[in-house]
C-alpha cells in the first residue's frame, strides 16, 4: 500500500462492487475507485451472494490496478467484544491483495490498522457517523484518517463550511439507496430480526422478507412478520425496508411514511455545485445491485463528471433519466426542510 | 452494582420535569442522576435554566451528578453546545459524539451509549483518551457485554447497562415528531412535548411497534433485565441504567434496588414492575443475542 501517493484529483467516482463481475463492469466503465468487502460479518452489506473471497480480492485489485483504478476495502461494521479477531483478519488479507485504502467505523479497528500497518491509508466510513469538522478531526487526529464518507444528512453550504475546518478529504454519496436513520446509530434491523447492522453487517435481511396476499388482492409486506408496508391489488409491492415502511400514529390512523418514502438519491444535478463546494469523491450506492445497473449508473456519472472537468456543463437528462420512472430525492443536501 | 438514572430523552415540561427530579432527589435509591438534553438541540433552552437548581437539589439528596451531551452534533448550536459542556471541570460529563471527544481531549470524561463502545479494543483506546466510565449500546448481547465488561474493570473503567426503558433504535437528522405533524424541524412547534413517552407507530394491520421521539426511534416495549442481574455483575458492569420514562421512575428505582440487596426475586421484581408499568411489555431480546422485541424467560423459553 502507498499510504502517501495522492488519490486522483477532485471529482474521483467511487463506485460499488458486490462481486468481482461488478467490479470489472464498474472499472470498464470507468469508476477511477472501486470499494468493496469480504464475505462476512465485516463490512455493512453482508449480504448472501455478495463480496469477495481472499483470492477473489486479490485478483480484483490486480485487474483494478492494471488498469489504474484503485480499490477501497469496507471493514466498516463493529466488532463485538471477543470477536476482533474476524476484523484484524479482514484488515490483513486487504493489506496482502494490496487494497489502496479501508474504509473503517470502529475506533478499535481503525487504531489496529494504524498502529499494524502505519501506512496503510485510511478513509472514515459514513457508519462512524462523523458529521461535524470536532468529530471528523478527532478521527483524523487519532488515526490518521484520510478522507471521510460525509452522512447524508448536511447541505452542500454545510459541507463548504465543514471542508474549510477539516484536514482531509470529502467524500459523499450522490446516488443510490437514501438511508434515513444516522448510519452506525440504527438498530431497527436488530429489534425485529436479531440481526444487527452495526455488528452484522445486516439491514433488512432477506431471509426474514415475505410477500402475504390477502383475500381482497392487497399485499403486505413484511420483515420477521413484522408488516412493513401494504399495497393495493395491482401495486408493484417494495423491499420491506423499517425506514421505509409506512406506520400508523394515533392522529395518523391511514397510515404514512412515517421516516421516509421509498425513494433514491440522486445529486446528479448538484454535481457541479458538490465539486465546487470542494468534495473530492462521489460515492455511488449499490453492492447489491446488477452488473448492468453499475454499467448504466457508473458510466452516466463518468460522462458527467469528465463534462464538469473539462470545462463543460453535464449532460443532465442522462443522470436524471437513471431514476426516471421512480421517486427520486437529493435529500438534505438541497434545502434543511428536509429535516 | 450501582442504580444510575439515565438522561431524560423526552421533552417534558419545565414543571413536570422540575418535579420528577425533586422527587428523584428525595426518594430514589440510585447513586447517579445523569442531567441535560441528549436528542435535540431545539429543546435545550427551556430547561437550561433549571439546570443549576436540579443539580443542586440532586446533589442535596446524595446522587451523583452526570452532564451527558448530545448524540447528534452537525449544526453550530450543537457544537457549540457541546464543546460548552465539555468544558465544565465541576461535574463528570458523558460524551456521546465524537466532537465532544475531540472537544474533552484527555481531561477524565464518561463514554455514552451512543458512542459505539461495542468491543475491547474500543474500550482500551477510550480509556488511553481519558474514559473512566462507559455506558455499552444497548443492542450488544450479553455474552459480549461480559466480554467488554472484564476487559473494562481489568482498566478500571466503570461499566453500565440499561436495564429498564425503551431501547434507543435509532437517530436522525430528521425530525419525525415534526413531520408526524406536515412540519419539518425548523417550525417543529415543539409538537414532541405532548409525548411525554414517545409517539406511538404501529404497523399497518395495528400492531404496536415503535416509538418516535422527535429525531429518535425508540422500541414500542421496555427493555428490562432484572433477570439478568447478577450474570451483568459477576461479568463486572458496575452500574445499571433505568432510563426515565413517564411511569412512577422512583417505584420503579424501588424495584431494582430491592431486587439488588435480595428482598425480593426476580419473579416479584419482574410483577411489580409489569404493576407500575400498566399497558406496557417488556423485552430483553438484546441481551440474549435474539430479535430485540422478545422476551426470553429463563430456561430459554420463548414467549
Amino acid at each position: 500500500m502507498t499510504g502517501a501517493e495522492d488519490f486522483s484529483a477532485a471529482g474521483e467516482l467511487v463506485c460499488p462492487a458486490g462481486t468481482p463481475a461488478a467490479l470489472r463492469t464498474a472499472v470498464e466503465a470507468g469508476a477511477d475507485t472501486v470499494y468493496c468487502g469480504l464475505r462476512n460479518a465485516t463490512n455493512a452489506r453482508n449480504f448472501p451472494g455478495l463480496n469477495f473471497t481472499p483470492e477473489e480480492l486479490q485478483a480484483s485489485v490486480a485487474f483494478a490496478h492494471a488498469r489504474g483504478a484503485k480499490v477501497l476495502l469496507a471493514v466498516n461494521t463493529y466488532p463485538p467484544a471477543g470477536q476482533l479477531a474476524l476484523w484484524h483478519e479482514a484488515a490483513a488479507i486487504g493489506m496482502r491483495a494490496g487494497v489502496d485504502a479501508f474504509i473503517v467505523a470502529d475506533m478499535g479497528v481503525a487504531r489496529h490498522i494504524a498502529e499494524t500497518w502505519p501506512r496503510a491509508r485510511l478513509h472514515l466510513s459514513v457508519q462512524a457517523a462523523a458529521s461535524s469538522p470536532e468529530a471528523i478531526r478527532y478521527y483524523c487526529t487519532h488515526f490518521g484518517v484520510r478522507r471521510v464518507v460525509l452522512p447524508r444528512i448536511l447541505t452542500i453550504p454545510e459541507i463548504r463550511a465543514i471542508r474549510r475546518e477539516i484536514p482531509c478529504e470529502i467524500e459523499t454519496f450522490v446516488f443510490g439507496n437514501h438511508g434515513l436513520m444516522v448510519e452506525g446509530r440504527c438498530s431497527l434491523t436488530n429489534w425485529l430480526t436479531g440481526q444487527s447492522t452495526n455488528l452484522d453487517g445486516v439491514c433488512s435481511p432477506a431471509a426474514e422478507v415475505t410477500f402475504e396476499r390477502a383475500d381482497d388482492g392487497t399485499m403486505r409486506s413484511c420483515l420477521s412478520g413484522f408488516t412493513i408496508d401494504r399495497f393495493a391489488a395491482g401495486e408493484t409491492a417494495g423491499y420491506p425496508t423499517i425506514c421505509k415502511g409506512r406506520y400508523a400514529a394515533p392522529h395518523r390512523p391511514e397510515g404514512y411514511y412515517a421516516f421516509e418514502e421509498p425513494v433514491s438519491l440522486n445529486l446528479g444535478r448538484l454535481l457541479p455545485e458538490l465539486m465546487a463546494a470542494g468534495v473530492h469523491a462521489f460515492k455511488i450506492e449499490g453492492r447489491q445491485r446488477s452488473k448492468s445497473y453499475v454499467r448504466q449508473v457508473v458510466g452516466a456519472f463518468r460522462r458527467a463528471v469528465d463534462s464538469i472537468r473539462s470545462g463543460h456543463d453535464p449532460d443532465l437528462a442522462d443522470l436524471v433519466a437513471l431514476t426516471e420512472g421512480q421517486k427520486e430525492t437529493q435529500g438534505a443536501f438541497q434545502t434543511k426542510k428536509w429535516r | 452494582m450501582e442504580l444510575t438514572l439515565g438522561p431524560l430523552a423526552y421533552h417534558w415540561p419545565a414543571d413536570i420535569r422540575r418535579d420528577f427530579y425533586a422527587r428523584i432527589a428525595d426518594e430514589a435509591p440510585v447513586g447517579t442522576v445523569y442531567l441535560g438534553e441528549v436528542i435535540c438541540s431545539k429543546r435545550a433552552p427551556f430547561h437550561e435554566p433549571d439546570l443549576p437548581a436540579t443539580i443542586e437539589r440532586l446533589e442535596r439528596g446524595g446522587k451523583r451528578v452526570v452532564l451527558s451531551s448530545l448524540a447528534e452534533v452537525m449544526l453550530k448550536r450543537e457544537r457549540e453546545a457541546t464543546a460548552g459542556l465539555m468544558a465544565a471541570e465541576d461535574h463528570e460529563v458523558e460524551v456521546n459524539n465524537a466532537a465532544g471527544l475531540m472537544d474533552r481531549g484527555r481531561r477524565p470524561h464518561r463514554i455514552g451509549p451512543f458512542l459505539n463502545a461495542y468491543n475491547e479494543a474500543t474500550i482500551a483506546w477510550m480509556a488511553g483518551q481519558g474514559a473512566t466510565h462507559v455506558c455499552l449500546p444497548a443492542e450488544l448481547p450479553g455474552h459480549s457485554a461480559a466480554v467488554a465488561a472484564r476487559a473494562a474493570r481489568a482498566l478500571g473503567v466503570g461499566v453500565e447497562v440499561q436495564v429498564f426503558g425503551r431501547a434507543p433504535l435509532a437517530v436522525s437528522a430528521r425530525c419525525y415528531h415534526a413531520r408526524a405533524h406536515g412540519r419539518h424541524k425548523d417550525n417543529c412547534q415543539f409538537v414532541c412535548e405532548d409525548d411525554p413517552d414517545g409517539m406511538p407507530l404501529l404497523t399497518l394491520d395495528g400492531k404496536p411497534l415503535l416509538r418516535v421521539n422527535g429525531i429518535q426511534t425508540q422500541s414500542e416495549s421496555y427493555v428490562e433485565l432484572v433477570e439478568a442481574l447478577p450474570e451483568l455483575a459477576a461479568a463486572g458492569v458496575s452500574h445499571a441504567r433505568l432510563l426515565p420514562q413517564a411511569v412512577d421512575m422512583v417505584a420503579v428505582a424501588r424495584v431494582f434496588a430491592d431486587h439488588l440487596g435480595g428482598m425480593c426475586d426476580a419473579t416479584e421484581a419482574r410483577a411489580r414492575l409489569a404493576g407500575i408499568c400498566a399497558g406496557v411489555s417488556f423485552s430483553n431480546g438484546f441481551f440474549h443475542g435474539v430479535a430485540g422485541y422478545r422476551h426470553i424467560a429463563r430456561l430459554g423459553t420463548a414467549h
